[in-house]
């Protein structure tokens, strides 16, 4: 597995010009790779659209990924209380936002939904609430530290796991979990305990962060 | 100044409520601070956040206006690729709370709360309140309650309370239930940030005349 990671770094010294150098890396890994799960398939082709903006800002590659994901992005935030003119020029905004964010995006950590779920939900907390939104320090990129490619495979893998789990869910829990997100429940109305098999997805990510973290020093 | 030793974490409704982005901003800001020190609840919420991306995947979908993608093709056309990221803060307050106090801990603007302890009460929308807090080494605060959820991030510094010890990085979530008096360690003056969707509710006479003049 390093050994064919590896290849893939070498091939992509050139694009070392960017914050995230690996063009096309995990999206090449998952050709090769027999291990790719039909669901997964879908979530890598999006990967690879986003990889494809960021490396030749491929406007196919936009297009396809708009067709998907506008329309329900517009539906979340109506949603969660906006009405349809706003969520029209918010979901706009949106994927207007992933085309300038291309390159910010760290597949070794969210499926490209959630990455787009994330720029939703501050795009609403930012329209619909008026407020600001914190985020969290962001961790940079060092050149040579780019994400794992497998890694990040297994992430997406991961994510395409989770989705089907959730829409599984017994009707009531799958309500909870939905109107959440929407912003229908107060986060005191959560339980504290979601049942949400996260485990797995969540030692993922970690070890993506201390990689990050050691790269860092 | 990244500490990643922190014992005391996010529990499983606040990663979700920030997630979702169901919190007010007071917590949000104790939130997206904690999680600049903690990578433990940071992959916890981006799981969340996972959780999230499931749900709008799975969304019924709305239609778009007919020129919304010409459109969208015209605007990227003249947009710039973002900036690069910033650089994790080297300072005592990491960057979230940068922006909201307009610098590191020589920027704070404090008043006193008498007996050498004082606070700083940071612009955030209604529903909930956000404040810096300085306790020097060896002193109390106030014994309190309260009537909502309290958050504290200890920022420098550490407290002890009836619960534990907390130090850089460690969040204590208390609800009504907690009746709590923290003493900041002999050492260093202890530095928190701490964030109440109630006020409030102290214990003895004197602090609670002072309640509504200080905002506390």
């Amino acid at each position: 597995m390093y050994g064919l990671t590896n290849t893939v770094e070498k091939s992509a010294a050139s694009g070392a010009a960017s914050v995230y150098p690996r063009p096309g890396a995990v999206a090449s890994y998952a050709r090769k790779s027999n291990s790719v799960k039909t669901k997964a398939t879908r979530d890598v082709f999006w990967l690879e659209c986003v990889e494809r903006i960021r490396d030749q800002q491929d406007q196919t590659a936009f297009a396809e990924l708009f067709s998907h994901f506008a329309p329900r992005v517009k539906s979340f935030l109506m949603k969660s209380g906006a009405d349809e003119s706003l969520a029209e020029e918010c979901s706009q905004e949106v994927m207007v936002t992933l085309w300038r964010k291309a390159h910010l995006f760290d597949p070794a950590r969210a499926s490209v939904a959630t990455w787009i779920f994330t720029i939703a939900r501050n795009k609403k907390i930012d329209a619909l609430r008026r407020a600001s939104r914190p985020e969290p320090e962001s961790l940079p990129w060092q050149e040579d530290q780019a994400p794992d490619a497998a890694e990040a495979l297994e992430l997406q893998q991961e994510s395409a796991r989770l989705t089907k789990v959730i829409e599984g869910l017994p009707g009531k829990q799958r309500d909870i979990v939905k109107r959440a997100f929407y912003g229908d429940l107060s986060h005191q109305e959560i339980a504290t305990e979601t049942g949400l098999p996260l485990g797995t997805i969540k030692s993922r990510i970690r070890l993506a962060l201390d990689r990050m973290r050691h790269s860092l020093k | 100044m990244n500490n990643m030793t922190v014992k005391h974490t996010l529990n499983d409704e606040l990663m979700m409520g920030y997630a979702a982005g169901i919190l007010p901003e007071a917590f949000n800001l104790v939130v997206a601070t904690h999680l600049s020190l903690c990578d433990e609840s940071r992959a916890g919420v981006e799981s969340y956040e996972a959780v999230g991306g499931a749900v709008l995947d799975s969304t019924e979908t709305a239609k778009m206006s007919s020129g919304a993608l010409a459109d969208c093709l015209k605007r990227i056309k003249t947009e710039q690729p973002e900036v690069a990221k910033t650089k994790p803060s080297e300072g005592v307050f990491p960057n979230p709370l940068q922006v909201y106090v307009g610098g590191d801990l020589d920027a704070v603007k404090w008043r006193s709360l008498g007996n050498g302890a004082k606070q700083a009460i940071l612009p955030t929308a209604k529903g909930a309140t956000a404040r810096l807090l300085f306790i020097p080494a060896g002193t109390a605060v106030p014994d309190h309650g309260h009537r909502g959820t309290e958050l504290t991030l200890v920022l420098q510094g550490a407290f002890t309370d009836e619960i534990d010890r907390f130090g850089r990085g460690d969040i204590e979530i208390a609800n009504e239930d907690l009746n709590h008096q923290p003493v900041a360690e002999a050492g260093e003056d202890c530095i928190c940030l701490a964030a109440t969707d109630a006020p409030l509710r102290f214990n003895s006479l004197l602090p609670r005349l002072m309640q509504p003049f200080f905002r506390i």
